[in-house]
């Protein structure tokens, strides 16, 4: 019996030809995808990365929600020219609680993985109200809104609670705290300061946006955009160590 | 089969299907359940989207109860005088759906290329922002549009060529007025800022899990259409439907995998982090070109230019082997969307090895499609549609040598996150899919609606002329962008400094964008003029029909 008429049990049996289809498609998805879960070269060992506070997080949803992945890559190629554009390569690690991650894969605008600390508060708040105003030649939309928008503080904590469910190391604390480290976060003069430091060791506080009173989503997306790829210091980074 | 047995004993009596009264027994708690949902819901866009499927459920159960009061007591006969009665109404829904969409797509597209050409036009508002107009842009095209053919063409084709009546009496009903109400959902969802961000599968976690519950009955209409065929063998054309419909399933689950914050709320954290979330969108991604736009539309191919050049397909052999070795091998080129990031390495290799390999297969389909027309040939002069099919196979071929080209690393470091990317999608979606896709409503239309012929061959002739000009202004604005961009990003002075800022190469893509946004707009304009001619074609009375034809003879 020949080929061709062996294969006609496929031609004959719709279930039998579901059943090839579903055998030949898993195969490239599993040798692919199963072995990043637990070869323990996919993560760098790296010291520093942290889940991002409750303000980053809020930040980090409006980055989601207007849709800034679509052209701002978060991922920084080993080539020359892109280290000496935008910092260090990017290490898997940086992303390692990103729940979605945003690698992006278009730069109608810049790489901002090491945004993070290159402009000032200011800066950022002049050029996401009106970026023509510090770039006459940029095609970013405007987003006045953000600073007339407060950020929703009702669903701070479960955010938080919903990502340590995912993997995220949320503590117990920082959920319970969520709100209460979402305002003083940004808000330098407050009480709560203290604490949150202590729950989130290194992370910057201050008013973003520069305006009294509740937090704003502009608040919340500086706050995210200037702790891009800020977490890991590269005069410690161990790069023979971390070879693959 | 129970049902029908039952049906004939009491012919007298009328009698709801289990179908008709579950259903409309589901919608109707499902009209309770989401109001309940609205009235709780955490934010605004949860609110309206929950109402909005509330009004529907309703209207679903009052549509499906005057449908039965309507309807005379037997459910339509699965043959009538010894000939299939096949069924026709979600497919002409379908097709009438799928050009409303087409357009509306398009439409966006050519709005936020403007909106990258003069910026003024994001209008500084949330919902007119490029951010939340391009998975808009891109969900209407492939999802709206796209699948939107592909479900009228698999259920006429797998109609005809199993010479037997689609299975379900509402089922068929339920997947095309199911998944537009998903598109519904996406779309308005985009503007309102409800995304999880994976490109072409933003919709959140409540769209997704409906569009999970319509495509499994999707499946199962199509296959157990397909096991009560009154053919020995399953059409080829058949293959890749169930291939992409199979596959579109598994890729839909294992990206999505999501865990919603609440589930009175529209967000959700995404089950994968980082780098295997990177893997599996991209896995996702794109196969979701290798099988949607691609496997799919190779079926429309298989079923519509034999058919148009009444000429069978090229070689039986090519397409078995074409068939197995592209559904083996697309699987495995997600990771060539990743070169040189923090995706491991060997990852990488396999992705671009696999997709310089899937050249061959890809041409394999070309091959055959464009084959077939052995003998034929001469009917590209005088057949507009059948032309439109071929070049729409020729473009296929063209992007499925550019993708494996753009898939090799040392390209794929100067084309990666640039235009280029941008052109060869457009290259395969406005030439491929979009030209295979008017040339199967071409022949669509009038067969569903009994007409002839279309309203106007000489329309269909302006239509590819305006849109081929258009797609060829397109991609060659976008490859000469994208390559500038590259080249300039990575240009050095004599002193080994970086030559030009980021802004620099901003400001030298404004003539091409608005070259590409020109494209754009023929491209519109193409189908508006389908749209008319289709729209005339089903208004046209047979007579019509007649001078019609006369007159291109007499041309």
């Amino acid at each position: 019996m020949s080929f061709w008429t062996r294969h006609q049990i496929f031609e004959k049996n719709s279930i039998i030809l579901i059943a090839g289809i579903l055998v030949v498609i898993a195969i490239g998805g599993l040798v692919e995808i199963t072995p990043l879960f637990y070869l323990k070269s996919t993560i760098e060992v790296v010291d520093g990365v942290r889940p991002y506070t409750p303000l980053e997080l809020a930040g980090r949803n409006i980055y989601v929600r207007e849709g800034c992945y679509l052209c701002h890559s978060q991922m920084v190629r080993p080539l020359r020219d892109e280290i000496e554009r935008y910092g260090h390569f990017s290490l898997a690690a940086e992303s390692m609680y990103d729940h979605p991650f945003q690698w992006g894969s278009k730069r109608t605008g810049p790489d901002l993985a090491r945004v993070g600390a290159k402009y000032s508060d200011e800066w950022h708040v002049t050029h996401l109200t009106n970026p023509r105003a510090i770039v006459p030649q940029s095609v970013m939309p405007g987003y006045p809104f953000l600073a007339q928008t407060e950020v929703d503080t009702a669903v701070v904590a479960d955010n938080l609670k919903a990502s340590r469910i995912v993997g995220v190391p949320y503590s117990d604390e920082q959920i319970k705290n969520a709100v209460a480290d979402l305002k003083a976060q940004a808000d330098p003069d407050s009480v709560g300061t203290d604490a949150f430091g202590k729950r989130y060791p290194k992370a910057v506080i201050r008013n973003f946006d520069s305006k009294a009173g509740a937090p704003t989503e502009m608040d919340a997306l500086v706050a995210y955009l200037q702790m891009l790829g800020t977490l890991v210091d590269f005069k410690l980074y161990n790069e023979k160590a971390n070879l693959r | 089969m129970q049902r029908e047995s039952h049906m004939q004993q009491t012919q007298s009596t009328k009698w709801m299907t289990h179908g008709e009264a579950g259903l409309m027994l589901f919608f109707a708690m499902a009209a309770f359940v989401c109001a309940f949902a609205a009235a709780k819901a955490l934010d605004a866009p949860f609110a309206f989207h929950a109402s909005l499927a509330a009004v529907a459920s309703g209207v679903a159960s009052f549509a499906i109860m005057n449908r039965y009061l309507d309807r005379p007591a037997s459910l339509p006969p699965e043959e009538i005088s010894g000939k299939p009665n096949y069924n026709l109404g979600p497919i002409k829904f379908a097709s009438f759906m799928a050009m409303f969409w087409g357009i509306a797509g398009f439409a966006v597209g050519l709005l936020i290329a403007s909106q990258l050409a003069w910026p003024l036009l994001n209008l500084d508002l949330p919902w007119t922002s490029f951010g939340r107009l391009r998975p808009l842009h891109t969900s209407a095209v492939i999802f709206a549009f796209g699948g939107n053919v592909l479900i009228a063409t698999s259920f006429y084709v797998v109609q005809r060529t199993c010479r037997t009546r689609l299975v379900g009496d509402l089922a068929p009903w339920f997947v095309v007025l199911g998944y537009n109400f998903f598109i519904v959902i996406a779309g308005t969802g985009y503007l309102l800022g409800v995304t999880q961000s994976k490109e072409y599968a933003e919709p959140e976690w409540y769209a997704d899990l409906w569009l999970t519950i319509v495509w499994v009955v999707y499946l199962v209409v199509f296959v157990m259409t397909l096991v009560k065929r009154k053919e020995p063998h399953i059409f080829v054309a058949n293959w890749f439907y169930l291939a992409f419909i199979v596959t579109i399933a598994v890729l839909h689950l294992g990206n999505n995998l999501a865990l919603p914050v609440s589930l009175l709320g529209s967000k959700s954290y995404i089950a994968w982090a980082g780098v295997q979330d990177a893997m599996f969108q991209w896995w996702y991604g794109h196969n979701a070109v290798g099988f949607f736009l691609t496997a799919g539309f190779l079926a429309i191919m298989y079923y519509f230019i034999p058919k148009r050049a009444e000429r069978p397909v090229y070689s039986y052999r090519l397409s078995i082997i074409h068939f197995w070795s592209l559904i083996f091998l697309y699987i495995w080129a997600g990771p060539h969307h990743l070169h040189y990031t923090a995706l491991p390495d060997w990852t990488q290799t396999l992705g671009m090895t696999f997709s310089v390999m899937l050249w061959m297969p890809s041409w394999g389909g070309m091959i055959n499609g464009l084959m077939t027309l052995s003998g034929a040939w001469d009917k590209l002069r005088t057949d507009p549609v059948l032309r439109m099919l071929v070049v729409s196979v020729a473009f296929y071929g063209m992007s499925t040598f550019e993708g494996p080209l753009m898939s090799i690393k040392v390209v794929n470091s100067l084309s990666h996150y640039t235009d280029w990317t941008i052109g060869h999608v457009h290259s395969g979606a406005l030439g491929w899919v979009g030209f295979v896709s008017f040339g199967a409503l071409y022949c669509l239309v009038p067969w569903l609606w009994g007409r002839k012929e279309l309203y106007s061959l000489k329309l269909v002739n302006w239509h590819f002329w305006i849109s081929t000009i258009g797609i060829v202004l397109y991609i060659s604005a976008m490859w000469v962008s994208g390559i500038l961009q590259g080249l300039m990003w990575r240009a050095y002075t004599s002193l080994g400094f970086l030559e030009y800022s980021f802004i620099e190469t901003v400001e030298a893509m404004h003539p091409f964008y608005v070259i590409r946004a020109a494209g754009g707009a023929l491209f519109l304009i193409g189908a508006l003029i389908m749209a008319y001619n289709l729209w005339m074609t089903v208004r046209a009375s047979e007579a019509d029909v007649g001078t019609e034809l006369a007159l291109q003879a007499a041309e």
